[in-house]
């Protein structure tokens, strides 16, 4: 049945009628609803969908009119449409802002760094929008084409700013780590890096032993390539000799292009504080006033304590106490067991490994190295002595890095253990921002199940572990090491140090 | 900004894509802000591509987008004569109709479109009835237009015809002039496509009173200032596309003196007065031209990549841009919103109408968040509005400090769509609009909000750049 309603002197705007109409219909149960304050033009509108009746004939527009079409009686429903209207008035919850665009953020909290982890197709027009803005850029993802990079670091040395990667993974900047960063003290070194777990490495030593830095600029693996030229790099040693805080300089990367390694050097020429150069094999043969090159990480971060005036222990040697663990270890091996597999989340401590290692264990292979006789034939399979960064992308493909999630790594870890040449498990642990909540426990199984399948084969592995954090690293750097310790796995003080353990296990074993 | 300014100050981070690093920047103590990030472009490598080829032109076109945004603000307006769109309106005669959007075959028309055109040939006496007019228009011995191509414009079918009375603004400041019909009120009007006695009797109505009246008082008040009004009523709840309640009583109040004064019979300035009193769209078919000759004034800028029209014709939507004259096309939209009771969606026409043109200005929709009483066509939240407001910063080359919004600390509008920023950032224009019925003659249904379709700017950013590109 069809009812009407004239409520006079009752003004809704048309839009709170049109709004609300739907949803009375629905909760009265209605056929149907109109709602009109009283115009000539509504009256006709009403007309036209057959609810119009002549009680409406009088009414002025002030009035609101009302028709409704129902199966069942209601006397009450013109009341319950009004309350209903009015309780239009209260209002829905409100949305918060979003920001969608950089531009936006810019505007509306003046940001001054984008650090940019989408993926590699986007990231560069991502970065762009920074540069844009004004903005640093810590450019996480991968993939970014060699072209792009070079676009956006010559922006950014146009307009004064950092582009720290592609494929930039760590970076402390005042005191706030970035990425995958480690909690280190502040102070008055400052270090620009190509590589991420390099800067991580020499900044943690240089905390441990009561140093501090400035800031740690990363730069990404490709800055140092013939391609991109350095660029990023030498404006960072540019901004670092400017920086009043920093008084010492530490550059770490994989070797150079030859190119770059002379701009660098040139570059160096105009630096008057002291630098530490770390380009692990690379051959450097001039002699420069307050240069100090250095090839493994380790020593980057000794020369850098000892220029602020830190004495440090010597981080390599093989004290009498660490002779003895080995010859026991070396006691408990079978005589296949000649060979040292080295597991590592990081890519540059990968590469200081076999930096340390090519001397003294012939035939060593890895998956970072340059030369094509070093090379892995397979990085998926387990020969000889053989360094496998597992942070690589033949291992990471739609999986997680293992510094954040180590199944790739733990699987490699039972792989090793079956082989009979396995003599040595070299592991490194990276603690602090951005890596797994607690990369030593949840490997530690995996080490005693390792452990157990060498066992059944009449062998016993050594596992050689070094663990890359401070005390302040969430993980805690002495929580780390103290599990590693009660299972009876070799902790060593540095990656360089890891290295040379291994190395002695297995030259003994000869 | 340099890197060593970086080194002393604290870090203000903005995250674009894991939002694993959260928690890192949270137990840091590191303002930051997480975007809610999607690829850009909709995640078209070829659209990044494209934008990537013109980056190093990035500062000719910053320029350009400036001069352009720069002109927009600067123009003024008048409205000064109510003349015969004929005597007016360059390029027009007897046989010509000019209709809203980009250009149009008749045979490919909407029905509101097609209905107004016959409405207009019978209107104009070309033809005695609706299958006369129809044969008419379907002979091509009919002339038809884009009005945007004669600098005019009209809300809804937009449909000009030779004795139609139009609207005449004038820009002192670049000397340009744009048209606008009189706008007929709600209900069944010609511009929603009826065609009925009542319809045509009130556009002659319009010819024969409004027109010599509104006229003289025009002349006797040297020209009304239309941008003034506006920025007046967007302090007063109107955002000039879809309320114009206040800028409609501005006009009558700035008017109505002149009208006393004109030497017509009393019985004309008062059918003229209430003609206008009880119209409150009065002022759209104002707003409208006003920014038809903002934008206008601001074509033929080099290298701009700024929209000068948004516009649709019942079946397509079209835009614009400031370096050239070139329409960029796309099937229209169809309107979000609230219906009229009795009608839903199925019976709404496609969007239609030149009145996107007041969004391309930086009012309508781009200035919802000044006219909280409308914004129960976005779901009821006057924050939603504000948003709206905001958001359309994003995708702007300025802003209008002429234009201010009272609610949210009189921001300037956002004006000078740029469609770079719009391809990248794949938020497009909001546009407030009306509702037409698909059907010739029903009128209009409902009100809501549209979005151009992004073909439109993808299409327009493919010319552009190879256009700049041709240039070396």
């Amino acid at each position: 049945m069809k009812k009407f309603k004239v409520l006079k002197n009752s003004y809704y705007d048309s839009v709170t009628l049109m709004s609300t109409t739907v949803a009375i219909k629905k909760a009265l149960n209605l056929v149907d609803l109109v709602m009109f304050m009283g115009t000539d033009m509504n009256k006709d509108m009403m007309d036209s969908v057959g609810l119009y009746n002549q009680v409406f004939d009088d009414a002025t527009p002030n009035d609101l009119l009302l028709g409704a079409d129902m199966e069942e009686e209601n006397d009450n429903w013109a009341d319950q449409v009004i309350e209903q209207l009015s309780n239009k008035n209260k209002k829905q919850e409100s949305s918060d802002t979003v920001f969608k665009t950089i531009s936006q953020a810019k505007q509306a909290k003046d940001s001054n760094i984008a650090i940019i982890s989408v993926p590699g197709i986007y990231a560069a027009n991502e970065a762009f929008k920074a540069l844009e803005n004004d903005m640093h850029v810590m450019l996480f993802s991968d993939n970014v084409s060699v072209e792009d990079e070079i676009a956006l670091k010559d922006l950014a040395l146009k307009k004064d700013l950092l582009v720290m990667g592609p494929d930039c993974g760590t970076a402390i900047l005042n005191g706030k780590g970035l990425c995958f960063a480690n909690q280190v003290s502040k102070g008055n070194i400052g270090l620009v890096a190509a590589s991420g777990t390099g800067l991580q490495e020499v900044t943690v030593i240089i905390d441990r032993f009561g140093g501090g830095i400035t800031q740690a600029i990363g730069v990404g693996g490709r800055d140092l390539s013939e391609a991109v030229g350095g660029k990023m790099m030498l404006k960072s040693i540019d901004a670092l000799n400017e920086d009043s805080e920093t008084k010492v300089i530490v550059l770490i990367s994989k070797p150079p292009h030859k190119t770059v390694l002379d701009k660098i050097i040139k570059k160096l020429e105009e630096v008057e504080k002291p630098v530490v150069v770390c380009l692990l094999d690379a051959k450097v043969d001039q002699k420069m006033n307050n240069v100090y090159f250095v090839s493994t990480l380790t020593k980057a971060g000794q020369k850098a304590l000892e220029l602020i005036g830190k004495k440090t222990p010597d981080l390599t040697e093989l004290d009498h106490e660490l002779k003895a663990v080995i010859q026991n270890e070396i006691a408990l091996k079978k005589s296949t067991q000649t060979k040292v597999k080295g597991l590592f989340c990081g890519g540059t401590l990968t590469a200081e490994a076999l930096s340390v290692l090519r001397n003294d264990l012939k035939g060593i292979t890895s998956n970072v190295a340059k030369k094509a006789h070093e090379k892995m034939e397979d990085p998926m399979k387990s020969f000889g002595h053989n360094l496998v960064d597992l942070g690589d992308d033949i291992f990471t493909q739609g999986k997680p890095h293992p510094m954040i999630e180590p199944m790739i790594r733990l699987d490699r870890i039972l792989l090793e253990a079956k082989n009979p040449e396995t003599s040595v498990i070299l592991l490194d642990f990276e603690l602090g921002l951005g890596s797994h909540e607690d990369p030593v426990g949840v490997t530690m199984d995996t080490i005693l199940e390792a452990r157990k399948v060498a066992e059944k084969d009449g062998r016993y592995i050594t596992f050689v572990a070094y663990v890359c954090g401070t005390n302040k690293d969430s993980q805690g750097l002495e929580k780390s090491e103290k599990l590693l310790r009660d299972h009876g796995i070799i902790v060593a003080k540095t990656n360089a140090h890891a290295a040379m353990i291994s190395a002695a296990i297995v030259g003994g074993a000869k | 900004m340099s890197i060593n300014k970086l080194f002393n100050e604290d870090l203000k981070i903005v995250n674009v894509g894991s939002p694993s690093f959260k928690k890192d920047y949270e137990t840091q103590n590191i303002d930051y802000v997480h975007l809610e990030w999607r690829p850009p472009a909709n995640g078209d490598l070829k659209l990044l591509s494209l934008l990537n080829q013109i980056r190093p032109k990035m500062d000719l076109i910053n320029k350009a987008n400036e001069e352009v945004v720069a002109k927009i603000k600067a123009a003024e307006a008048k409205l000064v004569a109510v003349k015969k769109a004929i005597e007016v309106i360059p390029n027009m005669t007897v046989h010509t109709i000019l209709h809203a959007g980009p250009p149009i075959a008749f045979d490919d028309m909407a029905g509101p479109m097609k209905g107004a055109i016959i409405g207009a040939l019978m209107y104009e006496g070309l033809a005695k009835d609706q299958s006369d007019a129809l044969k008419l228009a379907q002979s091509g011995k009919i002339i038809f237009d884009s009005a945007h191509h004669h600098s005019a414009v009209g809300p809804m079918a937009g449909i000009v015809s030779a004795s139609m009375a139009v609207h005449v603004l004038y820009n002192e400041v670049h000397s340009n002039y744009s048209y606008c019909t009189i706008n007929e009120g709600l209900g069944k009007v010609l511009r929603y496509g009826a065609n009925s006695k009542e319809v045509l009797q009130r556009l002659k109505f319009m010819e024969k009173t409004v027109m010599p009246v509104l006229n003289q008082a025009v002349e006797l008040a040297d020209g009304i200032d239309i941008k003034s009004i506006i920025t007046q009523a967007l302090h007063m709840g109107d955002e000039c596309h879809n309320r114009n309640k206040a800028s409609s009583a501005l006009f009558l109040r700035e008017v109505s003196g002149y009208i006393v004064q004109t030497d017509f019979s009393n019985e004309m300035k008062m059918d003229t007065l209430n003609f206008i009193k009880n119209n409150e769209h009065y002022f759209l078919n104002l707003s409208m031209p006003y920014c038809k000759l903002a934008l206008d004034s601001a074509r033929q800028t080099k290298h701009s990549t700024v929209v000068i029209a948004m516009s649709r014709n019942g079946v397509d939507f079209g835009i614009q841009l400031a370096h050239s004259d070139q329409w960029f096309t796309a099937p229209a939209n169809y309107v979000k919103g609230l219906m009229f009771p009795g009608f839903s969606e199925d019976d709404a026409a496609p969007d239609i109408g030149d009145s996107a043109i007041t969004e391309t200005c930086g009012i309508g929709g781009f200035a919802m968040g000044g006219a909280p009483a409308i914004v129960q066509f976005v779901g009821g939240v006057v924050k939603q509005a504000f948003d709206y407001s905001r958001e359309m910063h994003q995708i702007t080359a300025g802003a209008h400090q002429v234009f201010t919004l009272p609610p949210l600390d009189f921001m300037p509008t956002a004006v000078g769509i740029d469609i770079l920023k719009v391809v990248e950032s794949n938020i497009l224009p909001i546009i407030n609009t009306g509702m037409a019925h698909k059907d010739a003659g029903v009128g209009q249904v409902g009100a809501g909000l549209v979005s151009p379709p992004m073909a439109c700017f993808e299409k327009a950013l493919e010319h552009f750049v190879k256009n700049e590109q041709g240039e070396k």
